[in-house]
């Protein structure tokens, strides 16, 4: 038909519109993990506490747990630390502490300060366990399954919705079966 | 008082605007002679109150008023006073009076300068740009307003950001908009002519000065923003296929694609249809960028405010404005006659598919710049689309539009014959390859890519000397739009020639130097004398110092510097250039090293790389020139014709 | 002349003392260069807007430094890019994957290019076949001829 043609632009506009209005709702700068579904990648590191043996990710085996990227030199982490605090303290799952690029003082002071949640906390001074995590804004958090599987990743601090709504169940879910 | 003048200032705008909007467009559907008469006074009432209001904003940076909200964010009292006044349009507030100013502007242009064309269609036009200058109102008042306040006022300002303290962008974004927004006028006139039901070959005759002009304004305004890039962003960069660089560049395609398609539609008055729709499809482009920098829905280097509530409110305004045109074209344009004849060969027909290229060109920019978000919304995960895809899909298309380039000036009208057309071009096919080999032979070597590129610039030269050898002995008559499409043709060659010699025979190293050291590259000498501290109006500096030789001979003296502006602490790095006809010297200061006793310091040599502006320049000359052609201008005794037929229609 | 001699050797000493011929700030140019080319087609995930190879985060450097590791080991360009896609997704790519939901962006051009050349043709030809009365009358001004 002759006419219908001509209402094509505006056919295509429409669907445009449509995406673009989609759009307003997502974040372009939000990153999704290629890990989620895939094993959690393999690491031995020294623990922050000189004393403790070296942690690996075998070691977790068996265990829903839950891995928390943190520094120092962070300023975000800190405003996630209480929840995370609180979150410990409720003993649900154990949180490992992966300490990314960091010097072992100030480390160790920051953690003596603000309080330290962590059951353990593995020492990545340069960064390539952190790499392998395909970390890349610090805080982030992933939680792991029993089989060692990465089922959920947090970029950014963590808050009480995201713990709420999206881990807590998450956990509940993982730690049935 | 000052910012409150400027926001009864915009007030009363948006009251001449609703105006300007309804009672002219009311006048020339039902045929009253005075309403449309108000169109004109409307528009010059609108702009003085618009530039009022615009210097209100600048008064208030000038003033150092932090009690001004977006002063206080985007100014301080010891940034330079040129700072100051390019502040005014450094964030998403006032960009918007900008881009308002500009529109302000344009109406003003066409009520001054539109003695020949029919009452009804003048009114029209203005009123659709009133309607334009409404949403912008709105949008400002209602969310982005400038002249919002902020008691107690703030001690000093946040400072503008220092990559914006800069010449270049100073110049960048009006050169911009008034590209940008000076379709709006085409746009206008596509409208006024589907609401009015006649489109002719004179339709197109009044719209190419109003579309060349503002493709010029444009021209420059890319330009500018991609030199700025060049020159401060410290590699050497030019273009990055950004979004908000793509949101730019695609209304520029729709614009080149425009002023040739209208070339069509004035000869013989065919295509109108199409010619039509990409005047929508070009301010379209304009608006979408609006809403690209501003709603956060793509990441950018460039992105003003993502905010997605005012997203939102650009995005239905966007909805409004084009669906409605789009809509008006659905239901008027197959009304359109088929104007008058021209073979399948035909310059007609190689202006038509140099169209076809361009707008596959823009189409493809567009599904670049949006398919993150198009996989992103359907749940297919998150992609990156950059360069690499961008420089793939685009050259390819450019190849046969150059060729096109060459070819059609030298079609005839109405109908050509290709073999005859190849023998005319025969000598500047041969002579092109052979410069393009000889050429690449002496920057430094040969390949495929580099001949094809040379080519293209070769090929363009050697077509327009053949066009000028035909019409030896009417050199001294030849029509503007004539010399103007060859000027502009010209800075297309050029263009493609700096951009061949800068991508395929720069020079780079990345060395370490302590004081005293030289390196040698492509033929220069460059001997590095150290660094030592600076202090600029607002900023710290470690500055550098080079001295370049040729032959033995000292040819340049290069001060690269690493600045803290101490307001905002941010760090930036500012490359020393020296410029030439046919190179620039480039050179940027890394880090330290060795404890502070050695730099690492980039050098560059850059073949031909002003020639992509130059390029640049020449194109936006040639459409200034084309569209100043006797021509366009006022003929009297016409437009008082056109009036009294007019005023029945 | 003799002095004179001396005189030039002394000024010739004198400025080779301090000057040297400043070495790459690379160990490696090559393996640099090639390092430079891959991350020039990768996304900075921290300055998202900026490729790894121009990026000064700390996670560039760190990422340059480990594809430098990982070409230095004799890793081809390919297992290298597998190896960042692998922790961060296609997302880091700036020359996005063929696959079945990108063949819209890699084959979309070219289909458009064919069918935007195809309506022409087809249009023009169609116009072509057409009586003379479904054209307007053709208002030429000879003058205008030779005008764009």
């Amino acid at each position: 038909m002759k006419g219908l043609r001509f209402a094509l632009p505006l056919a295509l506009f429409a669907a445009l519109v449509f995406f673009l209005w989609r759009g307003l709702s997502l974040d372009p700068r939000e990153v999704p993990s290629p890990l989620i579904g895939k094993p959690a990648p393999a690491f031995a590191l020294a623990q922050l506490d000189d004393a403790a043996p070296t942690l690996r990710r075998d070691d977790m085996l068996g265990k829903v747990w839950v891995l928390n990227v943190w520094a120092s030199w962070c300023t975000a982490c800190r405003e996630e630390h209480a929840l995370l605090l609180a979150f410990s303290g409720a003993g649900i799952v154990p949180i490992v502490g992966l300490d990314y690029k960091d010097t072992q003082p100030e480390a160790q002071a920051w953690l003596a300060r603000f309080g330290n949640p962590y059951t353990a906390t593995a020492f990545d001074g340069d960064g390539r366990v952190g790499i392998d995590f395909g970390v890349y804004g610090v805080p982030e958090t992933f939680v792991i399954d029993r089989r060692g599987v990465v089922r959920f990743k947090q970029v950014g601090p963590l808050t009480p919705q995201v713990l709420e709504q999206r881990i807590l169940p998450l956990l509940k879910e993982l730690s049935r079966g | 008082m000052i910012p409150q003048l400027g926001q009864a200032a915009l007030l009363l705008a948006l009251a001449v605007a609703l105006l300007a909007g309804t009672v002219p467009l009311a006048g020339a559907t039902l045929g009253r002679p005075r309403w449309m008469a108000l169109a004109r006074p409307l528009a010059r009432l609108h702009f003085a109150l618009v530039v009022a209001a615009f210097g209100c904003l600048a008064a208030s940076f000038v003033r150092n008023d932090f009690s001004v909200l977006y002063v206080a964010v985007n100014s301080n009292s010891t940034l330079p006073l040129g700072y100051r006044l390019a502040g005014v349009w450094g964030g998403h507030e006032g960009s918007l009076l900008l881009w308002l100013t500009m529109l302000a502007g344009w109406m003003l242009a066409v009520a001054q300068f539109s003695r020949q064309l029919p009452e009804a269609f003048v009114a029209r036009v203005l009123a659709v740009m009133g309607w334009i200058s409404i949403g912008f109102l709105l949008f400002m008042l209602l969310s982005s307003n400038p002249f919002e306040r902020v008691f107690p006022p703030p001690p000093d300002g946040n400072d503008l950001n220092p990559l914006l303290q800069d010449p270049g962008m100073v110049a960048h974004p009006p050169m911009l908009y008034m590209g940008y927004v000076g379709f709006s006028v085409a746009f206008a006139f596509a409208v006024a002519a589907l609401l009015g039901g006649t489109l002719d070959a004179a339709w197109a005759r009044w719209t190419r000065p109003w579309t060349t002009a503002a493709w010029a304004c444009l021209t420059i305004g890319i330009m500018l923003g991609s030199l700025w890039a060049y020159y401060v962003l410290g590699w050497g960069g030019w273009w990055f296929w950004d979004p908000v660089e793509n949101a730019s560049f695609m209304p520029w395609l729709a614009g080149t694609a425009l002023i040739h398609s209208l070339a069509v539609t004035e000869k013989r008055g065919a295509f109108k249809s199409w010619t039509v729709l990409l005047a929508i499809v070009a301010f379209s482009l304009s608006l979408l960028g609006t809403f690209i920098v501003r709603s956060g829905v793509l990441s950018s280097v460039h992105a003003f405010a993502t905010d997605p509530k005012r997203g939102l409110i650009i995005l239905v305004f966007l909805a409004i404005v084009i669906g409605g045109s789009l809509a008006l074209y659905a239901w008027r344009a197959p009304t359109l006659g088929l104007g008058s004849r021209f073979g399948v060969v035909s310059r007609e027909s190689m202006l038509l598919a140099n169209n076809v290229l361009l707008v596959v060109a823009m189409l493809s920019v567009l599904l670049g710049t949006l398919y993150p978000l198009l996989l992103d919304a359907l749940g297919q995960g998150k992609l990156s689309v950059g360069p690499p895809y961008f420089d793939t899909v685009f050259v390819p298309l450019m190849v046969p539009a150059v060729l096109l380039l060459g070819l059609g000036p030298l079609a005839k009208w109405k109908q050509a014959a290709l073999p005859e057309l190849a023998h005319r071009l025969r000598w500047a096919a041969v002579a092109s390859i052979a410069a393009a080999l000889i050429a690449g032979a002496w920057a430094g070597h040969i390949s495929a890519g580099t001949t094809l590129g040379l080519w293209m610039a070769f090929w363009i030269v050697a077509s327009i000397a053949v066009d000028l050898w035909q019409r030896r002995g009417q050199w001294q008559a030849l029509p503007r739009a004539m010399v103007g499409m060859l000027v502009a043709h010209l800075g297309v060659a050029a263009f493609a020639f700096g951009i061949s010699m800068v991508k395929s025979y720069e020079a780079e190293r990345d060395v370490k130097m302590a004081p005293g050291d030289t390196a040698e590259l492509a033929g220069h000498v460059f001997a590095f004398r150290g660094v030592r501290e600076m202090q600029g109006p607002n900023y710290d500096a470690l500055q550098g110092l080079l001295e370049v030789s040729r032959g033995g001979t000292l040819v340049a003296t290069l001060r690269p510097e690493k600045r803290i502006y101490r307001v905002q602490q941010t760090p930036t790095t500012e490359a020393a250039i020296s410029p030439g006809p046919v190179r620039d010297l480039y050179v940027s200061l890394g880090e330290p090293v060795d404890q502070g006793r050695a730099w690492i310091v980039r050098l560059y040599v850059k073949p031909f790389v002003d020639w992509i502006w130059g390029g640049c320049v020449l194109m936006a000359l040639g459409g200034a020139i084309a569209a100043s052609d006797r021509r366009y201008r006022a003929r009297r005794r016409e437009s008082q014709a056109g009036v009294i037929a007019e005023a029945g229609a | 002349m003799a002095r004179r001699l001396v005189a030039m050797l002394l000024c010739l000493a004198a400025l080779c003392a301090g000057a040297a011929e400043a070495p790459p700030a690379a160990a490696d140019p090559a393996l640099e260069a090639r390092m430079l080319r891959i991350a020039a087609e990768l996304r900075c995930l921290v300055c998202q807007n900026q490729t790894l190879a121009d990026s000064n985060a700390a996670l560039a450097v760190d990422l340059r430094e480990q594809l430098r590791t990982m070409l230095r080991q004799g890793r081809s360009e390919a297992q290298v890019l597998q190896y960042m896609t692998d922790r961060y997704g296609d997302f880091v790519r700036y020359r996005p994957p063929v696959q079945p939901r990108t063949w819209l962006l890699w084959f979309g051009p070219a289909v458009l290019l064919a069918a935007g050349l195809g309506a022409l043709s087809l249009v023009l030809r169609r116009r072509s076949r057409l009586a003379d009365a479904a054209f307007e009358p053709d208002n030429d001004n000879p003058a205008e001829e030779g005008n764009p």
